[in-house]
């Protein structure tokens, strides 16, 4: 029986993490080459961690999907990095900022988790800066800052609407040195398939090279995975295009639980699809939203009149009207509810009448256009090539779309999962966020967790179990039984192409066509506002619709070369398992929190309303078969130093 | 509308390759280039063919994956602009669209469109950043840095390694690529102590790496999504001599 133990540190919350690095076991400099580390993936979370256990001496072996460790899903991070420097004096402080945070996240996260994330923020900018991340700057040198969704002071630090990419970017530098160095190994373009446990502790990992479809096997002491967010299960996101769930997944299957993964978050600011051929949405920063006031028209006759025609008093600034405090500025699920909401009411514009309009008309007549160029300029530019308006001259069109999720992999406080030497960073883990995450702060935890605690956690579990570490090598029976595995997968993949070719014509249907449609139930069902009906009608559809897939569908092409189709049907086939534990979860989850919204579970003024007597804990769900019901257990929360309030933001 | 493709087919790197005919019909102009194939593709399956390889991630012009030369210009005709946002808009029903890779040498193909520029890596690998190891560091604000000057290091850093200025070239030279990050770090107080030293191992990488010279012809600039100047490579050229002349060329401690 699992039984979790968060491992949180004694002691005050501002002492906690401190208390455990003093604990914490060193690796000494001679035996720390010994030691082989094996990284999956090369985003915020990947790069840093790679690049930080490499210049402390481990030997590295680093893996991405891509054909460059620099192209990871992170780079189209847009709006910013927060951190409380206080450089605007405006009150900042770390415990503003984790107070925002365990709030913005319903009191669902783990309070000395998301305190130790507060604590690192100001380092993080700190080490990018040294490492030559062109922040955005005021004229007398110093770094600008502004402000985003769900605070009140100005601590996000960005580079134009590119921030993310300049983040990454500057990892990927350190990551390159260390590639120069010869102490980390590059594998790109490889896909990793499946974890090998050695007497029950994660000893290597089971990989495809994308590019002539070879698996390999990798030995390490340890495997830290950083491999992103499932958003893509819905296959509208504004993920790229292939992020996936098969690392996490196949950990899971392995042995490791899957904590809270109803947590979904819901971008309120993203442009709405145009064709029913749409792959993928795109996101507007929510940094808009400091400019941009959001409306739709107050009377439904206007909803297909030119925007510019609406006259101030026709207009409905929702946002405004029922959160005078935040304006425009609430959290993004209270954002994105209200969109979703005035649209299923019928004030829909645009031409497929799906979006609320998001108006820069009033900061353009009082701060001048050129001051809006400077702040948004390429975010103005991106909307125009993708619709062919120009936000200066009208309103922008947005819905909400899905783009990120706090749920994940489980970790103790140390990162590492209930695998023992299966560590997860950055948007895999479930860790700090709870029920939702603020803005600007998932670059800030990836950062956290790769550059700060990564290294520190996964040496201690090097010193203090290197008796138990005994030598592995990938040649010995485990491996070879792991890969065995990878291959008959693959290999009944292959079948499914032959098997649809059996079906009559207008029965056969392709990969990407089964993917959809999960896509379409996932947004239907377990979307922005969930009911038990909904939720019960997803977990038939989707196990209807996996037996369907297993039944036949095409693939085309072999395994020995590049095939996006081969590779998105190992997606799609963990996506139709992820898919129905969201469902479940969702559904045992019989409260409102963050994101999670139960239409019955709200208070009188619509907003999600907790059930911290019954529901204050963390979900974390173990595998027991594809199709056969999972076990939950149970992490309680305790919350010592907060105290749990409705959240507000009237 | 409909459009008549002509799309390059290669199974692999060390096949030879040629232009395939396919008609891609019901295409609406909202459609993104990418979606259109996606479409096209669904059909050649349907059809029991095999689909055009061709690769993408982000789809919104950042992370440099796609890469597709279109009627002999790298990400096709709108300017500032990758593949991926390239929309059916900017085409007209009947069109003829030839689709091929980014062609270098440096750049060999994997299979259809799909081409490996791994080559870019090892030349930043060569010193595209600063030395600095994970730990603490003086804070954010202890170095004041001009506007002026942070806002040219963040134009040059922009670059998205698309490689489409390489695949342009008729010389097949990175000077653009390269350029563009010895231009962000030496804009920054941070990049000065490695100033040298950076400018050398990268110029020379670029070199063993089997690109060209650059001889000013300026169809890096003109292809370049990001709208990377041509300026940072006479800036290079410049910090190259200047490197040479203050260490000898050694860039190794001795
Ligand atoms: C459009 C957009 C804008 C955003 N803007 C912001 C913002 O302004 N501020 C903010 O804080 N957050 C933002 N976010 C969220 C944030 O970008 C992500 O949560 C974060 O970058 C995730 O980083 P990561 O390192 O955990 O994973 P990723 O960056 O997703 O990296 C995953 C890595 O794992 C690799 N990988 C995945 N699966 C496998 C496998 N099976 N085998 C091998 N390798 C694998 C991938 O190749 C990749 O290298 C945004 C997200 C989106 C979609
Ligand atoms: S300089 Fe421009 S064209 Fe060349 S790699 Fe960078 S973004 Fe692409
Ligand atoms: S797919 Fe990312 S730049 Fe085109």
């Amino acid at each position: 029986m699992t039984k979790l133990e968060s491992k949180v540190p004694e002691g005050p919350l501002h002492e906690k993490w401190d208390n455990r690095k003093h604990h914490y076991g060193l690796v000494s400099p001679n035996n720390k080459k010994k030691h082989t580390i094996i990284v999956v993936g090369t985003g915020l979370a990947g790069a840093s961690s790679a690049a930080s256990l490499a210049e402390m001496g481990y030997k590295v072996k680093n893996f991405c999907i891509s054909d460059s460790p620099r192209r990871a899903h992170s780079i189209a991070a847009q709006g910013g990095i927060n951190a409380n420097k206080n450089y605007p004096n405006d009150g900042d402080s770390t415990w503003g900022l984790f107070y925002d945070t365990i709030k913005g996240g319903d009191y669902r996260s783990r309070e000395a988790n998301t305190y130790r994330l507060a604590q690192l923020s100001s380092n993080i900018i700190d080490q990018a800066v040294a490492q030559g991340v062109p922040f955005a700057r005021e004229y007398g040198g110093e770094l600008a800052t502004r402000s985003f969704g769900g605070a009140l002071v100005s601590r996000t630090f960005y580079a134009r609407g590119q921030t993310g990419q300049q983040l990454l970017l500057g990892a990927y530098g350190a990551l390159m040195r260390q590639v120069d160095g010869g102490n980390c190994e590059m594998f790109a373009h490889r896909e990793m398939l499946d974890l090998v446990m050695v007497d029950g502790r994660a000893r290597g990992i089971i990989t495809r090279n994308l590019f002539t479809g070879a698996l390999e096997r990798h030995a390490a002491d340890a495997v830290v995975l950083c491999t992103g967010g499932y958003g893509r299960a819905y296959f509208l996101s504004t993920n790229a295009v292939n992020s996936n769930a098969t690392a996490a997944w196949r950990c899971h299957k392995r042995g490791a639980l899957m904590a809270n993964p109803s947590y979904v978050q819901i971008h309120p600011t993203c442009i709405p699809a145009s064709t029913e051929y749409q792959s993928k949405r795109t996101l507007m920063s929510e940094s808009l939203r400091n400019d941009g006031r959001i409306w739709v028209p107050k009377n439904k006759e206007d909803v297909g009149k030119p925007p510019n025609s609406i006259p101030p008093e026709d207009r409905d600034y929702y946002l405004e009207r029922k959160y005078p405090a935040f304006g425009n500025l609430v959290p993004r699920d209270v954002a994105s509810r209200n969109a979703h909401y005035m649209v299923k009411q019928g004030y829909g514009v645009g031409p497929l009448r799906n979006a609320v309009y998001l108006d820069f008309s009033t900061a353009i007549k009082e701060k001048g256009k050129a001051a809006i160029e400077a702040k948004y300029g390429n975010l103005f530019d991106m909307y125009q090539k993708i619709t062919d308006e120009n936000p200066y001259e009208q309103p922008m069109r947005i819905f909400p779309a899905v783009h990120y999720v706090m749920g994940g992999l489980w970790v103790d406080y140390d990162l590492m999962s209930n695998l023992p030497g299966l560590f997860v960073a950055g948007e895999a883990n479930f860790s700090d966020h709870g029920a939702n995450r603020l803005g600007a702060s998932a670059l800030m935890q990836g950062l956290a967790d790769g550059y700060f605690i990564v290294p520190a956690s996964v040496s201690n579990y090097l010193a203090t179990e290197r008796f138990n570490l005994t030598p592995v090598k990938d040649d010995q029976a485990e491996f070879k039984a792991v890969e065995k595995d990878v291959r008959a997968n693959i290999d009944e993949l292959l079948k499914l192409n032959e098997l649809a070719l059996k079906k009559p014509a207008e029965e056969r249907r392709t990969v990407i066509d089964i993917y959809s449609e999960l896509g379409k139930i996932l947004w239907d069902d377990v979307g922005i506002e969930r009911t038990a009906e909904g939720l019960e009608h997803a977990l038939e559809a989707i196990p209807r619709l996996r037996e369907e897939f297993y039944s036949g569908v095409l693939i085309p092409g072999s395994d020995d070369t590049f095939n996006k189709y081969l590779e998105i049907a190992g997606r799609v086939a963990d996506f139709l398992e992820v898919g129905e534990l969201m469902a479940r979860d969702a559904l045992d989850r019989d409260e409102s929190c963050g994101c999670h919204f139960r239409a019955d579970h709200q208070t009188p003024k619509g907003e999600a309303l907790r059930n911290d007597e019954d529901f204050a804990y963390v979900a974390a769900w173990e595998y027991k078969g594809r199709g056969e019901k999972p076990v939950l257990h149970k992490e309680e929360l305790e919350f010592e130093f907060v105290e749990l309030k409705q959240r507000s933001y009237e | 509308m409909t459009l008549n493709l002509k799309v390059w087919r290669q199974s692999g790197a060390d096949s030879a390759g040629s232009l395939e005919a396919v008609v891609a019909h019901g295409i609406s102009p909202e459609m993104s280039f990418l979606e259109m194939l996606d479409l096209v593709n669904e059909r050649l399956v349907h059809d029991g063919k095999l689909p055009i390889e061709f690769d993408s991630d982000c789809r919104e012009g950042i992370c440099g994956t796609c890469s597709l030369t279109i009627n002999g210009k790298a990400h096709g005709p709108d300017l500032g602009t990758a593949v991926c946002q390239l929309h059916m808009r900017s085409f007209s029903d009947g069109d003829t669209i030839v689709i091929e890779p980014f062609r270098a040498r440096a750049f060999p193909v994997v299979k259809d469109l799909v081409v490996d520029r791994a080559a870019l890596d090892r030349i930043i690998q060569a010193g595209g950043y600063n030395s600095v190891t994970t730990g603490p560091h003086a804070d954010a604000n202890a170095t004041l840095i001009s506007k002026p000057d942070a806002d040219a290091a963040f134009e040059a850093a922009t670059c998205i390694g698309c490689g489409a200025c390489v695949a342009a070239c008729p010389n097949s030279s990175a000077s653009l690529f390269t350029s563009a990050k010895l231009t962000q770090f030496a804009k920054l107080p941070q990049g000065q102590p490695e100033r040298d030293i950076r400018t050398i191992r990268m110029v020379t990488t670029m070199d063993d790496e089997g690109f060209g010279n650059c001889s000013n012809i300026g169809e890096c600039e003109a292809v370049c999504p990001k709208g990377i100047s041509i300026n940072n490579i006479s800036r290079m050229r410049r910090d190259y001599v200047r490197a040479v002349l203050r260490t000898g060329g050694r860039v190794t401690e001795s």
